[in-house]
């Protein structure tokens, strides 16, 4: 096991006191997801584990390293924990351009390390992150998606063990959510760092995680695949999917819905009753009951 | 025209030693958890409200070579405070703390914390992350505390007249010369200094105005 989290904090939610209290081990190279509605404590377990809110008691540790200890006193600076955090809004520096946002997040300079290699790194990063022509720009000239991309490039440069993304989706509207989600992948496939990401949104916690934490009201309820955890085993059906609805469309007496699940763009057919209580958003379960499959030999 | 140089050269003094005393202050009250901290703005904000006179008369005491630290200041150092520059400069520097204290304070607790936190996370030191990321974004809240501080000291009457007096060169500034005048019937000469004073304030807080046209631009 590479992170082992027991910790207990006292949260202040609008529905009064409440207690943080979770006991969790992540191993290396996982990628797990927290999931809960707000005010669960997802955010505050991820400033505790970055060292940027304090539990009452409890103990954290990383890769054998002892972050915290509340009996033993132990409590690692923030700088010294070196999490890759990646804030729900822009932290961009905004008096610093793109690229030297991210030189700034080059650790110290180590001993063989040229000032070329570093560039290096950062030049590649550019390209795979498709930042290619915004390097000289400043923060608030480039989108939101833009933003979070160079804020998760950021974080990767400064090397950290984990990368703790804290709803980092949540403000973007749904194309940039959906190419964020590809490049969130793209960057965990490339590294296989370990990385922790906090949603509310089901159907990004399908596309991007194979463990989820549930966490409710401090505590958490249920963990697993999200299958496990999320799909209702009372509906029979043998094809499932989860998704969510990117637009409504009225066509004489259907309504076609255009929904996005896993990576893929689909559109299925609906009743208006079955529509009822859906909007642009809504987290979906498409699932086929009597369902004969035709099988064609791949070519 | 020498109390006109005396007074620049006064506040150009304070106003340097403010700056440096002033990030710091500043960034203690708006970050530290201290409970004493309330208590430190209270007496860095009492100028605001006390008659000048009440700071001048303290420091006159405190600093008088009859009591304790005013004896111990020019038998041991060699330095008398009341009645000269140096006076002159700590009772303008205690008196236009607020000055450049609030504003900075002010900018300081309205930088979101994401960015800060963002910097510590990246492995920066506090100080790094007050240098690199945190100055240079609070610009508008650095010019304000610094023209604030300075055209304060300019405009000072009470506290420079109580500990500095009325010493031709040394301590006679030209808010204390046109009191000075007009005690010895010489309108022309004071209204002389009150016009240049007036004109030198009037365009330092115009310059000031029109680069701050722009609002604060945090993003």
């Amino acid at each position: 096991m590479m992170i082992k989290i027991r910790i207990k904090r006292e949260m202040h939610t609008p529905l009064g006191k409440e207690w943080l209290d979770l006991d969790l081990n992540i191993a290396k190279g996982e990628f797990v997801t927290l999931y809960g509605e707000s005010g669960a404590g997802k955010t505050t377990f991820l400033r505790i584990l970055a060292g940027l809110t304090q539990p009452q008691e409890g103990f954290i540790e990383v890769d054998g390293e002892i972050w915290f200890d509340s009996r033993k006193r132990i409590n690692l600076p923030i700088q010294q924990r070196k999490t890759g955090f990646v804030f729900q809004e822009n932290s961009l520096f905004p008096h610093m351009t793109v690229r030297e946002n991210l030189e700034y997040a080059l650790p110290r300079r180590q001993a063989g390390c040229s000032d070329k290699q570093e560039h290096g790194i950062i030049e590649e990063w550019i390209v795979t992150m498709g930042l290619k022509g915004l390097e000289d720009q400043k923060p608030d000239k480039i989108s939101g998606g833009q933003k979070q991309r160079v804020a998760l490039v950021r974080a990767l440069i400064s090397r950290p063990k984990i990368l703790l993304l804290d709803e980092p989706l949540s403000d973007l509207d749904i194309r940039s959510r959906l190419d964020l989600q590809d490049e969130i992948i793209k960057v965990y496939q490339k590294t296989k760092i370990t990385t922790i990401l906090v949603s509310h949104d089901l159907s990004e916690v399908f596309k991007l995680s194979k463990k989820i934490f549930v966490i409710d009201r401090g505590k958490i309820t249920k963990s697993g695949s999200p299958q496990e955890v999320f799909v209702n085993n009372d509906l029979s059906g043998k094809f499932k999917f989860t998704g969510e609805i990117i637009e409504i469309h009225k066509d004489g007496v259907i309504n076609i819905l255009t929904l996005s699940i896993g990576n893929n763009v689909t559109r299925v057919v609906a009743s208006d009753e079955e529509i009822a209580d859906l909007t642009i958003g809504s987290k979906v379960i498409v699932a086929a009951k009597a369902f004969n499959p035709l099988i064609l030999k791949a070519r | 025209m020498q109390p006109l140089i005396l007074t620049f050269q006064l506040a150009l003094v304070v106003t340097a030693i403010l700056f440096v005393l002033g990030v710091p202050l500043a960034y203690w009250i708006a970050f530290s958890r201290n409970r004493f901290k309330y208590v430190v703005e209270t007496l860095v904000s009492m100028p605001l409200v006390l008659p000048p006179t009440v700071i001048g008369f303290y420091l006159l005491i405190v600093f008088s070579p009859q009591y304790f630290l005013g004896h111990f200041l020019q038998s041991f150092l060699g330095l008398r405070v009341v009645f000269s520059f140096t006076g002159l400069v700590i009772g303008s520097v205690l008196f236009s703390l607020p000055f450049m204290v609030n504003p900075i304070k002010a900018g300081l607790q309205n930088f979101p914390s994401a960015l800060r936190e963002a910097s510590y996370c990246l492995g920066k030191s506090t100080w790094e992350t007050l240098r690199r990321v945190i100055l240079p974004n609070i610009k508008p809240a650095l010019l304000t505390g610094i023209v604030m501080a300075f055209a304060h000291t300019i405009g000072e009457f009470g506290v420079v007249l109580m500990i500095g007096g009325n010493i031709p060169g040394e301590t006679r500034l030209a808010s204390i010369a046109i009191y000075n005048e007009v005690e010895a019937l010489n309108y022309d000469t004071a209204g002389l200094y009150a016009l240049i004073l007036v004109a030198i304030s009037f365009s330092i807080l115009l310059i000031f105005y029109y680069l701050n046209r722009k609002p604060l631009k945090i993003f």
